[in-house]
């Protein structure tokens, strides 16, 4: 067959079309995003997405958090702390200008922790900053916040997403037209499909040696390995699927590392619903299960088991796994103890993700040889689990990621969907705001983990590792993940 | 006159259950916004923010006298115009779906006449494989063979994304591996149509008598056969609609094209209830407009259906 002259050329003329431009110099990034943010404003709406695009590319805070987890200064070049632990002061940065020109000054800084704990506050994490009572701008470069009540956790809080700082013009605009501090300003929001952030030209501390990032949103993890290997984008900094990760690992092409991030996957239990209610079945459950085998079958072997709910990227992480190993037949003699010698029938609401399926069908498996029987219901997230699990409290045991760090205090909070109800651990996670020193705040850490790991108000299985593939050459991207983050101020090309 | 007034009574019905519907879903958009640690305050807040603290039946007029000025209203997560966000989306869909029903149309219609023209020859067994094959094969598979085949291994197209019409033909080129998984199945179905309708018309008599005249065998086919052929594909390829439809939602999945498929999607995960009423009104509309073209077209091409109503 010979193919018409004019149909040939076009066609060919549509095929280079089709191929990527030309290699310019690189000097920009685009990086994968697999959940589109509703709104780029990491101060309200969905914490984590908007954050993962705009946190530190865009805005700043007062604190950062870096890429090891340490609190570091930012628009704040310092801090103090008064000795009763209830005055916070502040030495703020001067020269500091957000993106529409407006000056970053003490009054802007006690705008933005105010609005946190507003009235019609709609900042997602505004419990976390409970603890702030006032905030006052005696002069321009400095910043005092009152505490109701010491909170040693604040300091660390503050370098969250959710504080960054905003400026009163445009704080309602944010969503769709963010303005901040940081080196990068959002250009062009396609919906659907990008996020194009180019530099400012007079950022206040170093510049940038890129001249734009751009983050592609992406959901389908085949999707994703596709467009890094045919180049379309350059950093995938947590990609989807593990299977997927193996072919990148050994490609000259591309850099990878398997990088710690603060993500938990935990099976929650409602402790108010027999026989939940008696940490012995909870107990028994935990034994059934062989969380090596399970991180190997769910997550191709990416995964660190756990035995509370601390991710090994923390630096206040204790390897607990040890209390309730994988031992069927001591699992059996503590539900025959417990009043279940053959065991019972359960609903297992399960979110219809890729890897809580898998999980939670070789729980299934393993809840078998005890004699114990879980029925599999899956639930639409977040939309239904949110409903049916958070918000009613409606279900016997559920499983998802908690990827928020430092977030054992949950086991605290009443309600919460756990139902879970310990004075001896509420008392643990009270004393932690109080503590002073460094030391205290660990040992607060350590003893509210091991009550939890004693206690299982959920079964603690693994922690999410990073799976980072980026193309060979770009260098400065975080390699863990201490804050959901796509922090790509320090990202370059070498030559 | 009598049939745009039965279209709006069909619409309005059905933008009833549509808003039930999407009601009745479990999960608030606002819950589901704020994430998991928000606190029951700061929910009650953004449902304020969102309109959503509203009785029922009063958001319901107001999205239905808002469509009647032609406002959509704005997007619960985007908090942006939904006319907007729809117009950007469409301008990926509808050229999308045009391409990919263009090349059903180019390839089946010549393979069916050919395979129906001699059954049972070499021609129509292979015309039958392919065509057994196209139905079978699910879209999102065709696009994922695409992407490994003449993107991943011979680099010829993108592997998804959209540049954006800006981008011109680059914007066209990354439509191409998409259209073509969204047309396989629709040329697969095709194909099997005009096959049986030339079949059909060979025992016709009207055809015969043409044969008898002594006209070739290609003439039959050109002058006679072919025309009346169209007539039960242009009723199929309005049947197709609605799969059409179903199949751009999962082939732009898979080829991440931010088309109104993708939309839909998300804006039901999300729980962006207005934006899910209106692009669901919008696909009910598409469907019954086909319908009722696809029913005059066919008067028009068998005037022996004209007059009855």
């Amino acid at each position: 067959m010979k193919l018409h002259p004019i149909l040939a050329g076009g066609l060919a003329a549509l095929i280079w079309a089709a191929m990527p431009a030309a290699a310019a110099p690189p000097d920009t990034v685009s990086f994968i995003q697999s959940v589109e943010p509703p709104g780029l404003d990491p101060t309200s709406g969905s914490p984590v997405a908007a954050g993962q695009v705009t946190w530190q590319n865009v805005f700043e805070g007062l604190v950062r958090i870096d890429a090891d987890g340490a609190v570091q200064p930012q628009l704040a070049t310092g801090w103090t702390l008064s000795d009763d632990g209830t005055t916070l002061t502040f030495a703020l940065r001067e020269g500091v200008h957000f993106h529409n020109g407006a000056a970053f000054d003490s009054a802007t800084a006690k705008f933005s922790l105010d609005r946190i704990g507003a009235e019609g506050s709609t900042n997602g994490q505004k419990a976390l900053y409970a603890a702030i009572a006032s905030v006052e701008a005696p002069e321009p470069d400095r910043l005092v916040v009152h505490l109701s009540h010491p909170d040693a956790q604040l300091i660390y809080r503050l370098g969250f997403p959710a504080a960054v700082m905003v400026e009163p013009t445009s704080a309602a605009t944010n969503a769709t037209d963010p303005v901040g501090t940081g080196p990068f300003r959002v250009q062009e929001w396609r919906r659907g499909d990008r996020i194009v952030m180019t530099a400012v030209p007079d950022y206040w501390g170093e510049a940038p040696r890129l001249s734009g990032i751009t983050a592609r949103i992406i959901a389908d993890p085949q999707a994703q390995a596709a467009a890094l290997r045919s180049g379309q984008v350059d950093l995938a900094s947590e990609l989807g699927a593990p299977e997927l990760f193996t072919p990148f690992e050994g490609d000259p092409a591309f850099t990878t590392h398997v990088g710690t991030g603060e993500m938990e996957v935990v099976a929650g239990m409602n402790s108010a619903r027999p026989p939940f209610d008696d940490p012995r079945v909870r107990q028994a459950l935990m034994l059934s299960i062989d969380r090596n085998l399970l991180v190997q079958a769910a997550k191709s072997g990416f995964g660190t088991p756990i035995g509370t709910h601390f991710s090994p990227a923390s630096p206040y992480y204790k390897d607990l796994t040890g209390l309730y190993p994988y031992d069927p037949a001591r699992a059996k003699a503590l539900l025959a103890e417990a009043g279940h010698p053959n065991g019972f029938t359960f609903t297992f609401k399960v979110p219809n993700r890729t890897y809580t399926q898998r999980a939670a069908e070789i729980m299934q498996a393993f809840f078998q040889q005890i004699g114990v029987t879980a029925k599999i219901e899956t639930v639409d997230f977040p939309a239904a689990w949110v409903q049916q699990v958070m918000t009613d409290r409606d279900y016997d045991m559920t499983i998802i990621g908690h990827a928020e760090p430092l977030d054992i205090d949950i086991y605290a909070r009443h309600p919460y969907y756990f139902n879970y109800d310990n004075p001896a651990f509420d008392a643990v996670i009270a004393g932690l705001a109080d503590a002073r020193t460094e030391e205290a705040r660990a040992d607060g850490f350590a003893r509210a983990q091991e009550i939890i790991a004693q206690d299982l108000p959920a079964l603690f299985l693994y922690s999410e590792p990073k799976l980072g593939v980026w193309k060979a050459g770009l260098h400065g991207v975080w390699e863990n993940g201490p804050v959901p983050a796509n922090d790509l101020t320090d990202a370059y090309w070498a030559e | 006159m009598r049939f745009l007034i039965r279209l709006a009574g069909v619409l309005l019905a059905a933008s009833v259950l549509i808003f039930l519907l999407v009601e009745a879903a479990p999960g608030d958009p606002a819950r589901i916004m704020l994430g998991m640690s928000a606190a029951d305050d700061t929910v009650a807040a953004l449902r304020a923010q969102m309109g959503l603290d509203r009785p029922m039946a009063v958001r319901y007029l107001a999205w239905i006298g808002g469509l009647l000025h032609g406002d959509l209203g704005q997007s619960l997560t985007y908090g942006v115009p939904v006319a907007g966000l729809m117009a950007e989306r469409l301008a990926v869909t509808l050229p999308l779906t045009a391409m990919a029903t263009a090349m059903a149309v180019a390839v089946a219609v010549p393979l069916g006449v050919l395979a129906g023209a001699r059954p049972g020859a070499v021609a129509d067994g292979l015309a039958t494989v392919l065509a057994q094959a196209g139905i079978a094969l699910p879209n999102f598979w065709i696009g994922l063979l695409l992407i490994l085949g003449l993107s991943l291994g011979l680099g010829w197209f993108p592997s998804g994304g959209f540049p954006g019409w800006q981008a011109g033909w680059r914007a066209a080129g990354a439509l191409v591996l998409p259209a073509v998984a969204l047309a396989v199945p629709q040329a697969a179905v095709l194909t099997r149509v005009t096959r049986a309708a030339v079949i059909d018309l060979a025992e016709e008599d009207f055809i015969r008598t043409a044969r008898a005249k002594g006209l070739g065998r290609g003439r039959v086919l050109w002058r006679h056969v072919l025309p009346n052929a169209l007539l039960p594909v242009v009723t199929m390829l309005g049947l197709q609609i609605p799969f059409l439809i179903s199949g751009a939602v999962l082939v732009e999945a898979v080829f991440t094209l931010p088309g109104i498929g993708t939309l839909a999607y998300q804006a039901l995960a999300q729980r962006d209830l207005i934006v899910v009423q209106n692009v669901v009104l919008m696909f009910a509309a598409i469907v019954l407009v086909a319908q009722a073209v696809t029913d005059a077209l066919y008067a028009r091409l068998d005037p022996r259906l004209r007059g009855r109503e």
